[in-house]
């Protein structure tokens, strides 16, 4: 598995790389039984501080998604099956997908449509009070 | 959950005549974390990691390492023995070879890491023949750290190590950081390089002036900070931008920007209500909050 953690995107690395292993899993990149490397390998791996792996893995491991076994690495969860909805995952990616197409054939940039959806994220309250 | 330290100081200060390089500096490190030290050339970093290894007295004030006051020899030399110390100029015995320095260095630690030895030196591709005297600065630094990452020390601390280093070497560094802090060991180094600090490290002290200007996590930082501009469309209206949560208030014409430090929902609807026509938030980069912290300072000072 490749992860790609980005250190000046306003949000923690341990929430980026369990999104990013959530998301893995969502699509079925990662399925029950395979194992994700142990703590200190990811870690060097991403040379980030294995307290962000640590986070992320304990977290996932309370979301039931993972299963964390001493010295041999995580292994996705056969539990994980059953949480990943993915097909509603899916129908969910289509929809946001064609919203992006449609914005994109408004003329808004990229970056605009990003800003926009974040703003609906973060702030949504205030969000709305603008328009 | 009681957190414990593993470095302590309480208005530790250090005056060389009349000039103060550090100040007051109540320094808190955390054990089991990547802490990064970061601060200005001459803020003052250097002075406080001499003083906290015995290397020099504080004028005033006091500290502890690893529990043992930082003021009291005896004490000094007994949490040195757990504490692996990689020093700005990298020195070692320049008359060695790289084998006989690493021996040498060994015969001192019984609890010496073979593996993370040969780990290293395959990895660090040292020249075992080669007197330590005509080794590049990047080859010295990687000697010091290999010394330093096999002793199994419980605190790892590093003045500058990246300091004229190549990014392949820079790279190596942090993953032999990241290595050692995997195997348990406190790691806290000074730098002025923003970028590794950001990468790797739990929390982040800054340093500026000889004061502790900030401390706090990386996450925090990435969570909560938030740099928000308000643009108004009218003269911008006295908005009293002060309370909790707010750095920094910069006004720029009819734009107004706000550095956050928490509270960022709060202070965006108190724009709101002012009758801000446009609100733009950021994420705040350690990049930023380093210059503003520093800038800050100077502004202060200029007053």
């Amino acid at each position: 598995m490749v992860f790609t953690l980005n250190p000046s995107s306003g949000q923690p690395l341990y929430l980026q790389l369990m999104q990013q292993i959530r998301h893995a899993i969502e699509t079925g990149v990662l399925q029950s039984g395979d194992i994700l490397p142990g703590v200190r390998t990811l870690s060097q791996q991403l040379v980030v501080s294995p307290n962000t792996v640590v986070k992320a893995y304990s977290e996932l491991e309370h979301e039931g998604l993972l299963e964390l076994r001493h010295g041999s690495g995580a292994y996705i969860s056969s539990r994980s099956a059953k949480k990943t909805r993915s097909d509603r995952f899916r129908r969910a990616q289509e929809r946001v997908r064609g919203l992006v197409d449609k914005l994109r054939h408004d003329g808004l940039s990229e970056e605009e449509i990003q800003r926009l959806v974040e703003a609906e994220l973060f702030y949504p309250a205030s969000a709305n009070r603008r328009s | 959950m009681t957190e414990s330290y593993v470095i302590e100081t309480q208005d530790l200060t250090k005056r060389y005549r009349k000039f103060e390089a550090v100040r007051n500096l109540n320094l808190r490190v955390g054990a089991g974390r990547i802490t990064g030290f970061l601060g200005r050339n001459g803020a003052g970093k250097s002075s406080t990691i001499k003083m906290l290894l015995g290397i020099s007295r504080p004028s005033s004030g006091s500290g502890t390492l690893l529990g043992r006051s930082i003021d009291v020899a005896a004490q000094c030399c007994e949490s040195r023995r757990h504490v692996a110390y990689v020093a700005e100029d990298k020195q070692a015995y320049g008359y060695m070879t790289v084998a006989q320095m690493i021996a040498f260095t060994r015969s001192f630690y019984p609890d010496w890491n073979v593996d993370m030895e040969r780990r290293l030196l395959k990895q660090f591709d040292l020249p075992i023949h080669r007197k330590v005297r005509v080794l590049s600065k990047g080859m010295r630094t990687k000697l010091a750290l290999l010394l330093a990452l096999a002793r199994r020390s419980r605190l790892l601390i590093l003045d500058e190590p990246s300091e004229g280093l190549d990014p392949v070497s820079i790279e190596e560094l942090l993953q032999a950081l990241v290595r050692a802090a995997g195997e348990g060991t406190t790691v806290f180094f000074s730098s002025h390089q923003i970028a590794e600090v950001e990468r790797v490290a739990d929390h982040v002290c800054i340093i500026d002036r000889g004061r502790l200007v900030a401390d706090t996590s990386l996450d925090q930082i990435r969570r909560d900070y938030r740099r928000i501009t308000f643009g108004f469309s009218t003269d911008p209206p006295r908005v009293d931008f002060t309370g909790e949560g707010i750095g920094s208030v910069r006004a720029d014409g009819r734009q107004v920007t706000v550095m956050a430090t928490r509270n960022a929902d709060a202070i965006i609807e108190r724009g709101h209500r002012f009758g801000a026509a446009s609100i733009d938030t950021n994420p705040v980069s350690l990049r930023e909050l380093f210059l503003d912290l520093v800038k800050e300072e100077s502004r202060d000072a200029l007053v």
